[in-house]
């Protein structure tokens, strides 16, 4: 059997986690056997997952598991864990809490970051981005079981609809398991996709040369629907939020569009995303090193090529929508 | 309270990534070895400032490597560590490194064990989770702030598009990311007094390697930018339809 953790967010299923599935489906597949889905918590509708190649559904509806813990939800998984072969999760945040955990616990090797289908022609190795996106490891997992974190963006949605059959299942908590108090939440507004999972983004750097300046990327972020990002310096001179920070020491992203505004194209600017499908830079020094890594670039300046390329998306926009 | 910091070495970022031996290996002629960014500039400083405000009572390092990892560990004594402890194991993944130092942790009772959010060579962000795992603790991801309030942390973390701020009691393992503290330059005085500080070598303790790495590749490289006029952004919006179909 083939198990995905399926996260969810108030009864809600992201779209990487419906990418975990369908890549989960495709493995089920080749290894000829069923995939099982886990859901934690209280959620009312989790027929989505049967759409992605769910043939079973294994919920656990404790609400005692609303909240991600990783200790319980570790818990939760390695109950139902003892018929499968691979286990998927959809490489965030929860996801570095629990799929390590579990690897310890069953002595299952683990893949996190994996960008591409196992090759199980000469054991089983799954690719990997590794040096923040320099470069690709083959990662051979030696053990029976085997854990593989998708980065979001990488496989893709394929539909494939299954029974989705649910089944309820229960598992023991202990004090320890909810020992963590959350005493506050806050989620960055809502509208926009989060930056791992993003097909679109608009990025600036120091070139913009100070906070006031944002409008212009905003509105072009805000015409296609994009999401926003920025270089380091830019989030260390607090002209935008941390969580915006893309590079080696902040995110790592593989959107289809890049949009680079005012970014030179530093290294460590590039690790974090160099695996964008496509990659727009625009800046006014025809000698900036992002040129080298770009697909498409504008020399000028970004005061006035950014809005007029806004405009000019405007229009296309007008025209698709008719 | 006693915080253990797992350090790891890593490439310079600015070095430039190359195999040996049929792509078996990493070419590691010319690296510079720098302490991972993570480990050094968010949970090694955090762990300093929680000692100098009196929060914390020690703060020991550990990494688990050959002889060649001393180089970083003498540079995060010098920025404030009090004594360090090598594990002399090139180990071969994630699991192994976690086994040594749950091993030591265990064994020396400390309080809270941080580790960065993911080492820069392999990013696997995985060690941390799996000492917590074997310490039967608590694990907190991608914290951006950390205080000991008690015999509990304080601790400001990532969640999936946004952030939590949460109260974990200890012993607990936690990674650590941006926002945690600010980069600091080791001065002359901790460096020479790096040089007497005890880094202890012990041996590593029995744990099989789940993965392996067999090969590795570089991405393919671009085959070239094609520049547009800046009077002419009509024809950037038709490329990324018609050639580029991105939007
Ligand atoms: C250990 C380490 C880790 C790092 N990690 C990261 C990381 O994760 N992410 C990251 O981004 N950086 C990182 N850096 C920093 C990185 O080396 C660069 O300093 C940084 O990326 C530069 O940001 P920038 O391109 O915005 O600014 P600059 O390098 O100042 O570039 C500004 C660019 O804007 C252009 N420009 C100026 N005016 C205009 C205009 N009017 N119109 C158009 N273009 C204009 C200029 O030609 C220039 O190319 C790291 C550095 C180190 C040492
Ligand atoms: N060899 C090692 N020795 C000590 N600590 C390590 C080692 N490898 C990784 N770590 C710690 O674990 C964190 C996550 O590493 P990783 O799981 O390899 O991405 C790093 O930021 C370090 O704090």
């Amino acid at each position: 059997m083939v198990l995905v953790f399926a996260e969810q967010q108030n009864g809600t299923f992201k779209k990487a986690t419906l990418e975990a599935l369908s890549y989960g489906s495709n493995i089920a597949q080749t290894l000829g056997t069923e995939m099982a889905a886990v859901v934690l918590g209280e959620c009312a509708d989790t027929s989505v997952l049967a759409k992605y190649g769910a043939d079973k559904i294994m919920h656990n509806s404790n609400a005692a598991l609303n909240n991600y813990s990783s200790r319980a939800y570790t818990n939760a998984m390695a109950q139902v864990a003892q018929g499968a072969s691979v286990i998927i999760f959809s490489d965030n945040v929860s996801a570095r809490g629990m799929a390590p955990r579990l690897s310890a616990r069953l002595q299952a090797g683990l893949v996190s970051g994996a960008i591409a289908l196992p090759d199980t022609s000469n054991g089983f190795k799954v690719k990997k981005s590794v040096f923040s996106g320099k470069a690709f490891a083959h990662i051979n997992v030696t053990t029976d079981k085997k854990i593989i974190a998708l980065t979001p963006n990488a496989f893709g949605l394929i539909e494939n609809p299954k029974a989705g059959t649910v089944e309820t299942f229960e598992v023991a908590l202990d004090e320890k398991d909810t020992a963590i108090q959350i005493l506050e939440t806050n989620t960055v507004s809502g509208d926009t996709v989060p930056l791992p999972e993003a097909e679109l983004v608009v990025s600036g750097g120091r070139g913009l040369k100070g906070p006031e300046n944002w409008g212009i990327v905003e509105d072009l972020a805000a015409t296609i629907g994009a999401t926003l990002a920025c270089s380091r310096p830019v989030a260390d001179s607090h002209w935008r939020p941390h969580h915006e920070h893309v590079g080696q020491t902040g995110g790592t992203i593989r959107p289809n569009l890049y949009i680079a505004i005012g970014i030179s194209g530093a290294i460590q600017h590039l690790a974090g995303v160099n695996a964008s499908k496509t990659i727009v830079v625009i800046n006014k020094d025809p000698e900036a090193p992002f040129f080298k890594a770009a697909d498409y670039g504008i020399v000028g300046d970004a005061f006035e090529v950014v809005p007029k390329l806004t405009e000019a998306l405007k229009s296309y926009k007008a025209a698709q929508a008719n | 309270m006693k915080i253990l910091v797992c350090v790891t070495k890593a490439p310079d970022t600015t070095t430039k990534i190359q195999f040996t031996d049929n792509n078996t290996k990493l070419n590691e002629e010319g690296i510079q070895w720098i302490l991972n960014p993570y480990d050094e500039w968010y949970a090694l400083v955090r762990a300093l400032e929680l000692k100098e405000s009196g929060a914390a009572t020690a703060v020991h390092l550990i990494s688990v490597g050959g002889a060649d990892t001393e180089p970083i560990m003498r540079k995060a004594l010098a920025l404030g560590g009090d004594e360090a402890v090598r594990v002399n194991l090139a180990a071969g993944d994630s699991y192994q490194v976690a086994a040594q130092i749950a091993h030591y942790a265990k064994e020396n009772a400390y309080d809270v064990v941080l580790c960065g959010k993911e080492s820069i060579d392999y990013n696997n962000g995985s060690v941390g989770a799996m000492i917590a795992e074997l310490l039967d603790t608590q694990f907190v991801s991608n914290a951006t702030k950390l205080d000991i309030d008690g015999a509990n942390l304080k601790l400001d973390r990532e969640i999936d598009g946004g952030k939590q701020t949460i109260s974990c009691p200890t012993p607990a393992v936690v990674s650590c990311q941006k926002g945690m503290a600010e980069p600091r330059i080791p001065n002359m005085r901790g460096i020479m007094a790096a040089r007497t500080k005890p880094l202890n070598v012990v041996e590593p303790t029995a744990a099989e390697a789940l993965v392996a790495a067999e090969s590795y590749e570089l991405p393919p490289a671009k085959t070239g930018v094609k520049l547009i006029d800046a009077d002419n952004v009509q024809e950037l919006v038709d490329l990324l339809h018609n050639e580029a179909k991105v939007i």
